[in-house]
């Protein structure tokens, strides 16, 4: 047995392939093309309360810029809010699949110490609109409530029919797909009222943002959900949500789709580090249509007061204040020990969804669970010792780590379907020269 | 008291059929990814439940009474509930089980075993949970899933009250897609459901403790589907399938009382009711 150290998690950047928007329509103009990463949701959610916050990665023009998402109350001013993008950077670096390195120790000398770094990264979602002017009573629309927070102007619109709603959306400059009030229909079926935001330039330029901030809103209501729905509706394939779901106690998973855990602490040869990114978009997408496209993949789900490793620091109770956890303060009695009393009464649980209109008829749906077990995508990757040997056991060393290395290809090319030969000549074996430290002068002075 | 009647012919009887169904489902879980009870978990579940059936058995002096119902018993609180404990499932088999024994109505279980241990975990325990999308909503799971357990129903002759819970069921779930305007890929996705699947063939059909007329075991199947179905989208809980059962089967002995008929017994050869008051 090789005596490790722990080393160094290094990662990420998933960099996820370009996608529309999750929670509304991707409109703009017909000759404005749009790339999106993808979609990023934290979701807050306990008893019958959920906050949401959207984020956006829009990068079109502002004024082409569109939300729309189904909410299910008329909401007050007070229950919306712009937040900070800083915080989905956190909250995406805290929980990100990670790949921790070990390096194997002199097997003819003891131990060292160890050390780590992290890193992580995913995009936001958007959408778009343009300008307008309308009639809503004639379409059946009724104007709630009217805001502007931060740089966006929202309206709350409830509506008869579904084909009015797409009326007036059009005629006050939302360049609504085609097939949207079929989409649309359902939701006002269930008495749902719809959150439509555009950029208010002015605003905008006060907020000295170059990025438009991720959207906040909070609303009391039984159903514990997140409508996909709408924005399949113009998008040209599959698309990536990440869904940062904070609860009180349990893991949370999907109800009408199986929730899966992603594979994790597999062993993968030492030069994934340096196409982790790649890595994953492969391990992942392959997990996708191992599953027939319907399933949706847990990445993380961990207490947030602590980590191991720690791909970055937990969020501390100001950022998830920030992001909707209103019961941090509640009492002042909320870890009931689980963890020594250093325990947070929040989990996340990071939930990888990648989906499109034939796999995913339907909204998604959550529960929070009773699990309270810690699960981390996790990938290990380990150094053999490549100094010089002058012992005995050098040769055992030797033959125990080439079989490991050629284990670790076998494993790589299950989880990627990448060529096992492509693989193997990536590998930088251990030299086996057996010479049972004979040439034990090679590296000294190297 | 009743007891089970030892089969004569056990090719006879369809729980083996179920059990061996069942245990394959189980098989299949631990190698395919996703679900979530250990061997551990399994292995002391199996050894709870089938030691509260022996003490029970030896205090009341019970012969005749196969093993069979609790195997089942332990195969489905082993698919079903999930625990990141090692003590809940083996204690939620254990109370399934002595709720067989001690609680009963005019010779009848009053609750369904594994019905029982399954809301006896998720009410008592805070540390259980049911993933009502572990089975995935494959087509040929599903298909499978309805071949063998309407085998197992029609050997068991109460085909009536799988079928006509998920015509009701699924009756509701149709005309809730048809009114809202959604696709009808929305209703495939919810026929496909594994778990509703399990529920309609493997659950609610034991015959110990639903009504022995077909009009009583029909008006429960419709019962539970109305209130399964209102459960889950009108009030949006969980676990519907399985508080609708647990609220309906006591009202068992009202429905035999509706409409008497034989007794149950898993062997025509030994057509003798087994209810005696």
């Amino acid at each position: 047995m090789t005596r490790t150290t722990l080393a160094l998690v290094s990662i990420l950047a998933l960099a996820p392939r370009p996608a529309a928007a999750f929670c509304g329509f991707y409109v703009g103009g017909a000759d404005t093309k749009l790339f999106n990463k993808a979609s990023q949701v934290v979701l807050v959610r306990d008893g019958n309360r959920t906050a949401i916050s959207m984020a956006n990665d829009y990068r079109g023009e502002l004024t082409q810029f569109a939300l729309v998402v189904p909410v299910p109350v008329v909401l007050k001013r007070e229950q919306i809010a712009v937040g900070d993008r800083a915080l989905f950077d956190r909250i995406d670096a805290y929980s990100a699949p990670r790949l921790v390195e070990y390096s194997d120790e002199n097997p003819c000398e003891p131990r060292r110490m160890y050390e780590f770094a992290p890193a992580a990264a995913r995009g936001g979602m958007a959408n778009v609109e343009d300008k307008g002017r309308s009639s809503e009573k004639a379409l059946g629309v009724t104007i709630e409530a009217k805001y502007t927070v931060g740089e966006y102007d929202i309206l709350i619109l409830s509506a008869k029919q579904s084909d009015g709603l797409e009326t007036w959306l059009r005629e006050n400059g939302y360049h609504i797909p085609k097939g949207a009030s079929a989409a649309l229909a359902p939701y006002i079926k269930q008495n749902l009222k719809f959150f439509v935001a555009k950029v208010n330039l002015k605003e905008q330029v006060k907020s000295g943002s170059a990025n438009l901030r991720p959207i906040q809103f909070a609303y009391e209501d039984p159903r514990y959900m997140l409508p996909i729905r709408l924005g399949m509706i113009n998008a040209d394939g599959p698309q990536d949500l990440i869904v940062y779901a904070l609860s009180r106690h349990g893991r949370v998973e999907t109800t009408n789709y199986r929730t899966i855990k992603l594979p994790s602490d597999a062993e993968v040869p030492e030069y994934v580090a340096q196409v982790f990114p790649d890595f994953y978009k492969t391990m992942f997408a392959k997990s996708v249509a191992d599953e027939n496209g319907s399933a949706v993949f847990t990445e993380y789900s961990w207490d947030m007061g602590w980590c191991d490793p720690c791909a970055s620091q937990p969020l501390s109770n100001d950022e998830l204040r920030k992001l909707g956890v209103w019961w941090l303060d509640e009492g002042q009695s909320p870890s009931r020990g689980r963890w020594g009393g250093g325990g947070v009464p929040v989990r996340v649980t990071r939930l990888h969804v990648r989906y499109d209109a034939e796999h995913f008829p339907e909204d998604l749906m959550f529960q929070e669970t009773a699990d309270t077990a810690n699960f981390q995508g996790r990938f290990v990757m380990r150094h053999p010792w490549r100094g010089a040997m002058t012992c005995a056991a050098a040769d055992g060393y030797r033959r125990e780590t080439r079989a490991r290395q050629s284990r670790e290809a076998e494993t790589l090319a299950k989880l990627t379907g990448w060529d096992l030969n492509d693989i193997r000549a990536k590998i930088q074996w251990i030299d086996s020269s057996e010479d049972g430290g004979g040439t034990w002068y090679k590296n000294i002075f190297h | 008291m009743v007891q089970e009647h030892l089969p004569l012919s056990r090719a006879r009887d369809p729980r083996y059929f179920q059990v061996a169904f069942l245990s394959s489902l189980l098989a299949a879980g631990l190698l395919w990814r996703g679900l979530c009870s250990t061997p551990a978990q399994i292995a002391l579940t199996f050894a709870a439940g089938l030691l509260t059936q022996a003490a029970f058995l030896r205090a009341l002096g019970l012969k005749e009474v196969g093993v069979l119902s609790a195997l089942i018993t332990c195969l489905s609180v082993s698919l079903l509930l999930h625990s990141d404990t090692l003590w809940v499932q083996p204690l939620a088999a254990s109370a399934a089980l002595a709720g067989k024994f001690m609680l009963r109505a005019r010779g009848k279980h009053l609750f369904n075993p594994a019905n029982l241990g399954v809301v006896f975990g998720l009410l008592m325990t805070g540390h259980a949970w049911c993933s009502p999308a572990q089975w995935g909503h494959d087509v040929m799971l599903a298909a499978w899933i309805v071949l063998l357990g309407a085998t197992v129903v029609w050997r068991s002759e109460r085909s009536d009250v799988s079928w006509s819970f998920l015509a009701f069921y699924l009756g509701l779930a149709f005309l809730r897609v048809a009114y809202l305007g959604q696709r009808p890929a929305v209703f495939w996705h919810q026929f496909e459901n594994g778990s509703l699947l399990l529920f309609a063939f493997f659950m609610i059909s034991d015959p110990k403790t639903i009504p022995d007329s077909r009009a009583g075991r029909v008006a429960l199947a419709a019962l539970a589907a109305v209130l399964a179905f209102g459960w889950q989208f009108v009030f949006y809980r969980q676990n519907g399938l399985f508080y609708a059962l647990f609220l309906l089967t006591p009202l068992t002995a009202l429905f035999d009382a509706w409409r008497p008929a034989p007794r149950h017994a898993w062997v025509r050869a030994e057509l003798v009711p087994a209810a005696t008051r």
